[in-house]
């Protein structure tokens, strides 16, 4: 066997210092980061007046309370729970529809491939932007305003929220579309409308349908929380239930979110499979 | 020159057309089937969700108007004639502001530690024994699932009103949702380094620590960040139970209807989930190159 020359190391060290030393910043960073994550963390500690003390009591309290929860009894109201899920899955399914039949020609106005301009997009995505940024809870508190108490408020709610996301999710996926069947179309003679009907949408139709799926599920879990500032469903039920500490009741409640929230996932999972195939998506 | 495209005589056209035909058609069935089985759901629920669209177009005014309220002031000038009167509360507001972002950055860190701690349980193709993944994940689900919320609820009661109750619901929210998305990384990670260390003599610890560990925390940090950004706006609203920040002072003037105090304080919130998206999408960027942002 030929025997390698033995590398000469000085030399080496001389001719690439990067790989031998790595610069001070990039040896340093990794510290800096740690030790700086922990003293905002301390500090967010000392500010949000947390002390063992208090951590402790409220551990004992929290032992209590779930030493209450048990066993889950609905007590005589469990056919107005059932009730109260059924309207919180109808929320969900309606305000994620809406929202996604809405997003749907707002998202081609963001998408960079139907429209090149900044001048239209760029104000599109700020606006899908700042709807984003405003959480479903505080959309409900603004709706109830306008409808009054009650689901459809609700609906309205997870509506508004959503579209702000679809908008940009779908935005995404058909920005992500492949340029070439686009071509085709025009290529054959289709106008601008051509376009977006046979080649784009049947490619980002499996996704956007995967998507909304998604996103009927999670919202299955914002439908619940909504009722706790009077928008109806389950929540409302759950938040009454916890002022007056009945625990017995909170923790059924609590069990048949967790069931609903799991056969739903059972569910969108199936149908996500049956459309898109055995592609992952989101 | 064009080279002529050869066509298939008629009859055999035929057949081929027709076979073509059905399968569009039988498709066609198909979907308009699940159409109508969707809108027929979407009714149900519409009466469910007690729609009414008779006083959604009574109110729809109402919207509009609310926003118009909002960007008023008590002058009845709009609110950016004035930024001075409109951010009146701008001391205060801000220093709600930072305790918000200091629940979700803690509520965020704590989730993510233990989190960690958890995953290697969690994922298949490290964990010590199926019994242990099943317990871990189920936990995981549970912690995931529950809204955070309904945790803050619950934790307003027993530690009582104040911020600690926000962060403590984030962080177990943040720990299911966290676990899981950790525990996908290592499922999706390469096994042979593990073999190797294995074949050392190293215990299950050092083989998480030297085989695992540096394949995963780049996707570990990026998902940690993303789940920041979501528990900023998550932290936003669990003062409408009282668990402290923003959300305390928002819940007020939106019942109270100090309608310029409402979109001042939304223009404070949005911009800041702004300012952080960006922020944690470049750090994002450039901790971990282009290839993991999400």
């Amino acid at each position: 066997m030929s025997q390698l020359p033995k590398p000469d190391t000085a030399e080496l060290r001389a001719k690439y210092p990067g790989v031998f030393e790595r610069p001070a910043s990039a040896r340093l960073a990794m510290p800096v980061v740690i030790v700086a994550a922990l003293v905002i963390f301390a500090y967010g500690l000392v500010d949000l007046d947390f002390s063992p003390s208090r951590l402790i009591s409220g551990m004992s309290q929290l032992g209590w309370i779930t030493m209450m929860m048990i066993p889950p009894n609905p007590g005589s109201s469990f056919p107005l729970y059932m009730q109260a899920l059924g309207e919180t899955l109808s929320i969900a399914l309606l305000g994620t529809t809406l929202a996604a039949l809405l997003a749907l020609p707002v998202s081609l106005l963001a998408a960079r491939n139907v429209i090149p301009s900044n001048l239209i997009r760029f104000p599109v995505r700020r606006f899908l932007d700042s709807i984003r940024g405003v959480d479903t809870l505080i959309w409900a508190l603004v709706w109830i305003n306008v409808v009054g108490l009650g689901p459809f408020a609700g609906v309205l709610a997870i509506m508004v929220s959503d579209f702000g996301a679809f908008g940009k999710l779908f935005s995404e996926a058909i920005e992500a579309a492949d340029r070439k069947q686009v071509e085709g179309i025009r290529a054959s003679g289709g106008n601008a409308l051509h376009e977006i009907r046979f080649g784009l949408l049947p490619q980002v139709l499996p996704v956007i349908a995967g998507q909304v799926l998604y996103f009927i599920e999670s919202n299955t879990r914002s439908a619940t929380i909504i009722g706790i500032v009077g928008a109806g469903g389950i929540g409302l039920q759950l938040a009454e239930q916890i002022r007056v500490l009945e625990w017995q009741k909170v923790s059924f409640l609590i069990l048949m979110i967790l069931i609903a929230v799991a056969a739903i996932d059972f569910i969108s999972s199936k149908l996500r499979f049956a459309i898109i195939g055995q592609r992952a998506v989101v | 020159m064009a080279t002529a495209v050869s066509i298939l005589p008629a009859p055999q056209l035929a057949v081929l057309k027709d076979t073509y035909r059905k399968a569009v058609a039988r498709k066609r069935l198909k979907a308009a089937l699940a159409v109508a089985v969707f809108c027929a759901v979407l009714v149900i629920a519409a009466f469910g969700a007690e729609v009414n669209l008779r006083t959604l177009f009574t109110y729809f005014g109402n919207f509009v108007s609310y926003f118009d309220r909002i960007l008023t002031l008590d002058s009845g000038a709009r609110v950016w004639t004035d930024p001075a009167e409109w951010f009146w509360g701008w001391h205060k507001w801000l220093k709600m502001l930072g305790e918000t972002l200091l629940i979700s950055y803690v509520g965020t860190l704590t989730g993510a530690v233990f989190a960690f701690a958890l995953n290697f349980f969690a994922a298949q193709n490290t964990s010590p024994g199926p019994w242990v993944r099943f317990i871990i994940r189920r936990l995981l689900e549970f912690a995931r699932t529950v809204p955070g919320i309904v945790f803050a609820l619950i934790f307003v009661i027993a530690f009582g009103l104040g911020p600690m109750a926000g962060v403590l619901a984030i962080a177990i929210h943040t720990t299911g949702a966290l676990g899981k998305l950790f525990a996908e990384i290592v499922e999706n990670a390469d096994m042979k380094p593990v073999e190797g260390i294995r074949s050392t003599g190293a215990s299950w610890l050092s083989c998480m620590r030297f085989a695992i560990l540096p394949q995963v925390s780049a996707g570990y940090a990026s998902y940690a960040l993303l789940r920041f950004e979501i528990n900023v706006r998550e932290a936003s609203v669990m003062g409408f139970v009282g668990a402290g920040g923003i959300g305390q002072e928002l819940v007020v003037a939106i019942r109270k209807f100090y309608y310029s105090d409402v979109s001042a304080m939304l223009v404070t919130i949005i911009v800041t989930v702004f300012i952080i998206d960006i922020s944690t999408g470049w750090l994002r960027g450039r901790l971990f190159g282009k290839e993991t942002r999400r």
